[in-house]
């Protein structure tokens, strides 16, 4: 399958790959995808509580190189988003950016659920009602 | 200076070896004839060229040049003696037993059977890869009329204990077919001794041409005979129709000689380097060889690297053409059938590469191959939470994962 520039330059040059302190209250982790499907995303993001501005953003993916691609660009995206701006990121802009074919929409999916998992780990740490996860 | 990306796919195909395309060379150009023409020297040069040949495949083999039925390859053969020993011994047994990592020409030809009223039994195989004899005894019925068991597998090079399955099918009245495509032209493969009555290989997994095969039936001892599955001219003494491919035929003969005479330099300098390569690889933490390591063919070897994904490794050894156990072509994705029925998991299955040696590879190759592999496996662990997950001690089997 031929990948797009981006994705192989995500994929050569993964931004923020790493671990955030999850013991953290102003950490959220999202876990989401399964090893038996082939993809496994955690996406971390620690937030100013004071702003609530996302000020870093960590990920590890096991997948392809779309769902690494994925999850690299969602780190991006994230830093310097409030909550709630973070929030509103569509899988379809993923799609968008790195020109994922349609078989690989899944890795976007998968990335999209991982912010909001991430969120809610962090909502649910202070004190906030979880937010309803979307199983696709 | 090493020419990149480096070609290790070699079960898939082999390239053409030179004296094959040079032997191969007058029947693409002057000695067009075909081969049943028989009223004009133009056919009689092709006869001759295909007659050439099918004495230098009965060598290597160990058959009567009369008994090689040429096809278009081997899943071609397969398909033919399977459907053609099933309508030709319908009267006799309805039965057929085959093995769960066939060749999905050899499965799924026996899943067309089953759909005209046939009874098959897929035998299941153990950890390396092997069918038990004894589950094999007792699959036979009075009905069973084939036992089709592959050579050496495809996926992982295992070689079936072929001459006691032989015996097994034979003394319960069955004939015994194997797809040898893997293995015809990289180990001795000599019908007689092995006890085959029937067998399928190709020319380009040996360095010949692409769209030529063979089916072995053997004309004595039994007398073998099959029903030919395309209607026409009535060649190849009546089980395959279809003007000869006279080229692919003389390269196919040519490929089975130049592999007889060259054999054991081949398989001692590719056994060598496949350990060599796997030796190094399987250094790597958490690494697996899949299949048997006693009973395999000599050029193959099949690793999974646990804790990073099929697809990504793929991309991350973009300098080597290899296989993957994964085929993520679809948003469903699919691990091999091969090593599951190996009762590897799914995620072993997904992060699987085989590496296929040929003639042509060199040390050079495979030292540039084990630093490229052991490179891409490190980065995707380094990127992977399962990975780190494993070394911080957590048992994965005991998370909750959210299937999507």
């Amino acid at each position: 399958m031929a990948y797009s520039d981006k994705v192989i330059d995500h994929y050569s040059n993964p931004r923020n790959v790493g671990t955030l302190d999850k013991s953290k209250k102003n950490v959220g982790t999202g876990l989401v995808g399964a090893p038996e499907c082939g993809d496994v995303m955690r996406l971390q993001i620690e937030v100013d509580e004071a702003t609530n501005t996302i000020t870093d953003a960590k990920f590890k993916t096991f997948g392809c190189g779309s769902a690494i691609a994925s999850s690299s660009l969602a780190t991006e995206w994230l830093k310097g988003k409030t909550v709630d701006e973070a929030l509103a990121i569509d899988n379809m802009e993923i799609v968008e950016e790195l020109a994922l074919p349609p078989v690989k929409i899944h890795c976007s999916v998968l990335a999209e659920d991982a912010i909001k998992s991430a969120i809610s780990d962090y909502r649910v740490k202070n004190g906030l009602p979880a937010l309803e996860l979307s199983h696709h | 200076m090493l020419k990149l990306p480096i070609y290790l796919d070699n079960n898939a195909t082999t390239p053409l070896d030179p004296r094959v395309l040079e032997a191969m060379m007058p029947y693409l150009t002057d000695v067009f004839g075909n081969a049943a023409s028989r009223n004009h020297p133009f056919g009689w040069a092709a006869e001759e060229g295909v007659d050439y040949a099918r004495e230098q495949i009965a060598k290597l083999i160990n058959c009567d040049p009369k008994e090689i039925i040429f096809t278009s390859g081997a899943t071609e053969s397969d398909n033919l003696g399977i459907k053609g020993v099933f309508e030709m011994y319908s009267q006799k047994g309805n039965h057929v037993i085959t093995a769960t990592t066939e060749h999905k020409a050899v499965l799924d030809t026996c899943k067309h059977i089953e759909k005209l009223g046939g009874k098959v039994t897929y035998l299941p195989v153990d950890e390396k890869g092997l069918i038990s004899l004894a589950e094999l005894e007792a699959a036979m019925t009075p009905e069973t009329i084939l036992v089709t068991i592959m050579y050496g597998n495809n996926e992982t090079g295992t070689i079936q204990p072929i001459r006691e399955i032989a015996k097994i099918a034979h003394a319960h009245g069955a004939l015994f077919m194997t797809d040898a495509t893997q293995a015809v032209g990289k180990i001795p493969v000599d019908v007689i001794a092995d006890g085959i009555d029937l067998m399928a290989f190709s020319g380009h997994k040996i360095y010949g041409p692409k769209g030529v095969g063979a089916l072995y039936v053997r004309r004595k001892n039994p007398r073998v005979k099959v029903t030919a599955q395309m209607d026409g001219g009535g060649h190849e003494r009546g089980m395959r129709s279809g003007t000869l491919n006279v080229p692919g035929i003389v390269g196919l003969g040519k490929a089975c000689e130049v592999a007889r005479l060259d054999m054991e330099a081949d398989t001692a300098r590719l056994s060598a380097m496949r350990d060599r390569l796997e030796k190094e690889l399987t250094t790597l933490e958490e690494s697996y060889v899949n299949g048997s390591v006693e009973h395999r063919l000599p050029h193959v070897t099949n690793i999974s690297f646990k804790y990073v994904e099929g697809e990504g490794l793929m991309m991350g050894v973009k300098d080597l053409a290899v296989s993957s156990g994964s085929a993520c072509t679809s948003a469903s994705l699919e691990p091999s059938y091969v090593l599951k029925a190996l009762g590897l998991s799914d995620d072993l299955a997904h992060s699987s590469l085989r590496f296929g040696l040929s003639r042509f590879t060199t040390d050079e190759q495979i030292d540039y191959a084990i630093g490229h592999v052991k490179e891409a496996v490190t980065k995707l662990r380094e990127m992977s939470p399962l990975w780190e997950m494993f070394k911080e001690g957590v048992d994965l089997s005991k998370i909750e994962w959210a299937e999507h």
